[in-house]
């Protein structure tokens, strides 16, 4: 027998909600099923299970918030006395592969098993609020054709104060607090030529309908996890007073939320991806997390982060390292420049590159010399 | 067929933008400004309504798109 933990979601955070339970007692579980989703500043995360058992039994009921660490649920190894149920149809069944850390495929919600009401449809916000009220969304009245929206759990007589809207404000003070207090910043900017990037792409896109067209910022992504395999004191953590080189480069993309705030969750090793893969995943990945929701291997597992404003910003930006990483890049938005270009002074559209770096973990030779790897990458587009 | 490639592209938009009201927004403006919406979600604004209405949206008419009527102008005249 072992248990399912509350996991700790970054250096911040100190308790969660439990919102919704995805597997019942008795059914079958395997290494990386969703089976439970956390109710915390940054939304909605999905939690996945890191071993093969049956669920016994759920040790905390939904609504309820807990402290990192905290036991959710006994989880009874394959082979060891479980509960007998008719939800253990899986142990017979071939069990589809665990996606692997390279190319994680979006997951499907796991049905409800025997015993657990099925999943309500509901909208984040709704499960939300929800949740912070301790209200069970199979209580509440609405109509059974379309998802519960926010307004259907206001509309419920029990419901208190509505819940503060900055609770995403104060997760990124206590992680960029401590980033400035903690890490000795050192900055270094660098400035690109991004033409030849923009023609491989007009090129490649010309003849794609939209939804397999490319953007630069797959490519930017994928030029940093590469730059980052030379350069390795700049993908990692540092803990416990040392740094910790990681194996492999997962990218943190910072996302805008619309209505304030941002989080910066991994790409899973897009050095090893396609461009084509790479984009799929952004894209992906960017959806859930404008719905509120995502895993939580995605908001605890990048290594590095990048920033990219995109076309409709400004020429740098420096950002803040989000402990316990040790360095970001910012990719500028591109503009037109005079530029020397074989030989002579012509107008180039150009990005200007930044870095923020650790200075306990490297130095600002090595910071140039692996920022200047980026730029080299983002100008030999054919090779990413 | 002016207003249903208006409801089209307002229905589209609110799913990116929730948070915008057409009626507060100025229709030859930027429309990424205007609505505040970045290249990803520019991309599955083209993605959507390619898809919807049957058009191939290339990269090469973008240019095109720049405001909330010249689009509505362009899906019109593509249709």
């Amino acid at each position: 027998m072992s248990q399912f933990l509350m996991p700790s979601l970054g250096a911040d955070m100190e308790a969660g909600t439990l919102v919704e339970r995805l597997a019942a007692p008795g059914d079958t579980v395997s290494r990386g099923d969703i089976i439970a989703a956390v109710e915390t500043q940054k939304g909605v995360i999905e939690i996945e299970v890191y071993e093969d058992g049956t669920l016994a039994e759920w040790l905390v009921s939904i609504g309820e918030k807990v402290p990192v660490g905290t036991p959710l649920a006994e989880i009874s190894k394959p082979g060891a006395p479980a509960v007998e149920s008719s939800g253990q149809r899986a142990a017979t069944q071939p069990q589809t592969e665990p996606a692997g850390i390279a190319a994680p495929a979006p997951q499907a919600l796991p049905k409800a098993g025997a015993g657990e009401r099925p999943r309500v449809r509901a909208t984040p916000a709704a499960r939300r609020l929800a949740a912070r009220l301790g209200l069970d969304l199979n209580d509440l009245e609405h109509d059974p054709h379309r998802p519960v929206y926010r307004a259907d759990v206001e509309a419920h007589p029990d419901r208190p104060e509505p819940a503060s809207p900055l609770d995403m404000r104060g997760a990124i003070s206590a992680a960029m607090a401590r980033s400035k207090r903690e890490i000795p910043h050192y900055y270094l900017s660098h400035t690109a030529d991004m033409m030849a990037l923009e023609d491989f792409l007009t090129g490649l896109n010309a003849d794609r309908p939209p939804q397999d067209r490319i953007l630069a910022v797959a490519a930017q992504v994928k030029a940093v996890a590469l730059a980052a395999r030379k350069y390795p004191e700049f993908n990692g953590y540092f803990s416990d007073g040392s740094f910790q080189p990681a194996e492999t480069a997962h990218v943190g993309l910072a996302v805008r939320l619309r209505g304030g705030g941002l989080v910066a969750p991994a790409l899973f090793d897009p050095a090893g991806q396609s461009l084509d893969a790479l984009m799929h995943s952004i894209r992906d990945l960017v959806a859930r997390v404008r719905a509120g929701r995502f895993k939580a291997r995605e908001l605890t597992g990048a290594t590095i982060t990048l920033s990219s404003l995109g076309d409709r910003g400004v020429d740098r930006l420096y950002g803040v390292i989000y402990p316990p990483q040790v360095a970001i890049i910012g990719i500028g938005t591109p503009a037109l420049r005079p530029w020397v270009h074989q030989d002579k002074v012509v107008p180039r559209r150009t990005s200007c590159l930044t870095l923020s770096a650790d200075h306990r973990a490297s130095d600002g030779h090595r910071g140039a010399l692996f920022l200047r790897e980026i730029g080299r990458a983002l100008q030999n587009p054919e090779a990413l | 067929m002016t207003a249903d490639c208006e409801v089209i592209l307002t229905e589209e938009l609110h799913r990116i933008a929730p948070d915008v009201a057409i009626a507060d927004i100025d229709r030859t403006a930027d429309l990424r400004e205007e609505f505040d919406i970045d290249s990803i979600d520019f991309l599955n604004l083209v993605s959507a309504l390619g898809q919807r209405l049957g058009l191939e949206m290339p990269e090469a008419d973008y240019p095109e798109f720049h405001s909330f009527d010249a689009l509505s102008a362009y899906l019109q005249k593509k249709m």
